[in-house]
């Protein structure tokens, strides 16, 4: 099934780029906008997805060598692991600590541990969608 | 800071997660697993001494107090399950050492095996209504997955419908806490119980507590079991052990623990109607026990009884017919994967699961016939086995409250759980002997020391009974008193 | 706007009790899916999680609203997605195995 889909492929190529940046901005807007990880995960997979269905299977295998089902158990294993973060410290379990830090570029910024684990449950995401997609898809 | 809470649902989750990277590695896959469920083991066994010297303790996720946060309570009952629990997957992973095909434990296995007994510690310990959900949830996509194991057509087809009655009642579920959200304002269990208790429980709340008696219903196999027996015959013995013993008693916990901690305003017209739900669901579990010549269908039935009966317990409401719950509770964990796992090593030796095909096993297999006879007598309620004082306990506090048709029915039941499996004994065990010395399937020590463990845990939960005692009556009293789960849970920092 | 959003809910519910009844594999799997999403109305139409302009944080006065509903409906947005994901594969995979998505066809599989 090989049809010439130009248009598809063109404008994929610069998608894509738009998706991922949304993906990552949707990701970091998350603390205290509408985003955080679950929607970031999703947008990032969709990019992926369109990858999938505008170049063929085996290209997007051979440029991006990953296993997704690894991309989520290690996406599960980080969200789970700063879980345990807060009983190292002596702190309950799933304990969140944050501050604001003068970072060079960006000034007083505010960083926190549920970043950490927002990548976690993202990577998850995006590991779990392809998966899915890819096992239906395999064989159409 | 009560971290060690967490524990018994944490760590399963992070080891099935880590044993994802292992897929190729059986070793390391089967070690850890069982290493997990021992270390769990010893976790439940501390915490259950340290509640007898403590009370019941709590862990506040994030350092969110209640009823804000989302929390884990640890009380007697819930720890003497996670215990329970514990033993059984360990004893089930040995067993699934020498049976589990190759494939199986490449395609994850073992994972799901410990998401599944995460998610029935995170249901037992979790002090929240909506982490209920969230916990029955983990434990039911798991087993939706390992009903699926294998990829067998008629596997594929009974998960296909196990699933879809399941996620019908799970969106019962959430409608029922939508509801009960609207109306009480909160979802911390220790919360709802003081507001009922405050604001007496209306008829608007008696009927959402009807519709979380559907959901519990739906998932424990208490009256609307129509689900159970084929989708738990068309799964390998060593998963359908830990389903006879894990999936049903968590709809059973959930139950016992919803109608005592706040619903129990209006016993006339819940508890009422959960003991008929209860003697029905012992009718027919019994004629099914009967009814049918496939010993998994038989043994499958035998789960359905056992849910009955543990309810007509609650129904009872006293404190000596819940401790004789909790009893029962914890001896047919313990027993239900034994059954299981003694069918499965019968279906496996044969070849087949039609009791007319087998006859005389007891000659080939001396070791695999009394281990049955034991659970027989375990699950008919005979002394010193583990299912006597359960029984004794139920039918006393069924005399207290004066509910002499449901004592007549559960002891009937147990006249036909007695009779279904001396059906299979005789059958199978006794008789002719068709399998000659050279045609026996040589039994694996894999299939028998599991079962013998099991076997042990019957006759030593029998024997050991006085020591359980006091760990079972202060379970019961929480129950019977939930200022004490109240207390604990707001009013102790 | 409750009232409108209970109407809602019934009819979702309704829509999904029609599909989920159909004898079409993939019926069934997106009659779950709205089932779930009739529920995530329901929570918020019940939590008073219906303020527009307000922020969901602990409060009192009408610039905040529950936040609980919305993490409740998070939560059950994630799981009900997980759930569908895997009743796809498994409703694919079985038709795979036995080339039919008829339900009534199913009923005569037996593999022993």
């Amino acid at each position: 099934m090989r049809t010439n889909n130009v248009i598809l492929r063109t404008v994929t190529r610069i998608v894509v780029i738009i998706i991922l940046t949304l993906a990552v901005y949707l990701f970091l807007a998350g603390h205290h906008a509408p985003g955080g990880g679950f929607i970031g995960g999703l947008v990032l997979a969709s990019a992926f997805v369109l990858l999938f269905i505008a170049v063929d299977m085996e290209t997007v295998r051979k440029a991006v060598p990953i296993d997704f089902k690894l991309v989520a158990a290690l996406g599960a294993f980080i969200s789970v692991a700063t879980g345990f973060g807060g009983v190292m410290f002596g702190e309950p379990f799933l304990n969140q600590v944050f501050g604001y830090v003068e970072l060079p570029f960006f000034g007083e910024t505010e960083l926190t541990t549920v970043t950490i684990f927002e990548a976690g449950v993202a990577l998850a995401v995006v590991g779990v969608v392809v998966t899915i997609i890819l096992s239906i898809a395999e064989d159409v | 800071m009560n971290n060690i809470i967490v524990f018994p649902m944490a760590i399963p989750v992070l080891a099935g997660i880590i044993l994802i990277f292992f897929r190729n590695n059986r070793h390391v896959q089967r070690w850890t697993s069982f290493f997990v469920m021992v270390v769990n083991a010893c976790i439940a066994l501390y915490l259950l001494s340290l509640i007898q010297r403590e009370g019941i303790m709590r862990i506040d996720f994030g350092g969110w107090e209640p009823p804000f946060g989302i929390l884990f309570v640890a009380d007697s009952f819930s720890v003497i399950l996670v215990l329970t629990t514990s033993i059984v997957a360990a004893v089930c992973f040995i067993y699934a050492f020498s049976s589990a095909e190759k494939n199986y434990e490449q395609t994850y296995f073992y994972s799901f095996v410990n998401f599944l007994v995460a998610g029935v510690n995170g249901s037992f310990l979790t002090g929240d209504l909506f982490n209920l959900y969230v916990c029955f949830e983990v434990m039911l996509l798991a087993s939706y997955v390992l009903i699926a194991f294998g990829g067998k057509k008629n596997q594929l087809k009974e998960s296909m419908k196990y699933v879809i009655i399941n996620v019908v009642s799970s969106w019962f579920f959430l409608v029922a806490i939508a509801y009960l959200y609207g109306t009480v304002g909160t979802l911390n269990m220790a919360h709802l119980s003081e507001r009922i208790a405050e604001a007496g429980q209306t008829p608007l709340l008696t009927v959402i507590s009807m519709v979380f008696l559907t959901v519990f219903g739906l998932k424990a196999g208490l009256l609307l079991y129509f689900w159970l027996p084929r989708s738990y015959s068309v799964v390998p013995t060593a998963i359908a052990a830990l389903f006879g013993g894990l999936l049903t008693k968590v709809g059973i916990y959930a139950c016992v623990r919803v109608f005592t901690l706040f619903f129990y305003h209006e016993p006339e017209i819940t508890h009422a109607l959960i003991g008929i739900m209860a003697g029905l669901t012992l009718i027919g579990g019994s004629i099914g026990a009967v009814a049918y010549r496939d010993i998994r269908l038989i043994v499958t039935y035998n789960v359905v009884i056992a849910v009955g009966f543990i309810l007509v317990g609650l129904s009872a409401g006293t404190l000596e017919a819940l401790e004789g719950s909790i009893y029962y509770l914890v001896h047919d964990m313990i027993v239900k994967p034994l059954l299981f796992l003694i069918a499965g090593t019968m279906i496996a030796v044969t070849g087949t699961a039609k009791m007319n095909d087998m006859s005389g096993l007891i000659r080939n297999y001396p070791m695999l016939g009394w281990m049955f006879f034991v659970v027989k007598l375990s699950l008919a309620g005979i002394p010193p086995f583990s299912g006597f004082i359960g029984k004794v306990l139920v039918g006393q506090g069924a005399i207290d409250a004066g509910s002499y048709i449901l004592l007549a029915l559960a002891f009937i039941s147990s006249i036909f759980v007695l009779y279904s499996l001396l059906r299979i004994f005789l059958q199978c065990f006794w008789g002719e002997t068709i399998i000659s010395t050279e045609d026996e399937m040589p039994m694996k020590k894999g299939w028998v020391i599991p079962c013998a463990l099991l076997t042990a845990a019957t006759i030593a939960l029998g024997l050991g009974a006085e020591s359980l005692a006091p760990y079972v009556k202060d379970a019961a009293e929480t129950l019977i008193n939930p200022q004490n789960y109240i207390d604990a849970v707001l009013y102790k920092d | 706007m409750e009232t409108l959003l209970t109407i809602l809910t019934g009819i979702l519910v309704a829509v999904a009790t029609y599909l989920i009844l159909s004898r079409n594999v993939q019926k069934v799997v997106l009659g779950t899916a709205i089932l779930s999403h009739a529920a995530h109305l329901l929570i918020m139409t019940m939590g008073k999680g219906l303020k527009s302009g307000s922020v969901p944080i602990l409060g009192e006065g009408p610039a905040y609203v529950d936040p609980l509903p919305q993490a409740l409906i998070l939560t059950s947005i994630v799981i009900s997605f997980a759930v569908t994901a895997l009743l796809l594969v498994i409703a694919y995979r079985t038709f795979q195995e036995t080339g039919t998505d008829n339900l009534y066809e199913w009923r005569d599989i037996n593999d022993e």
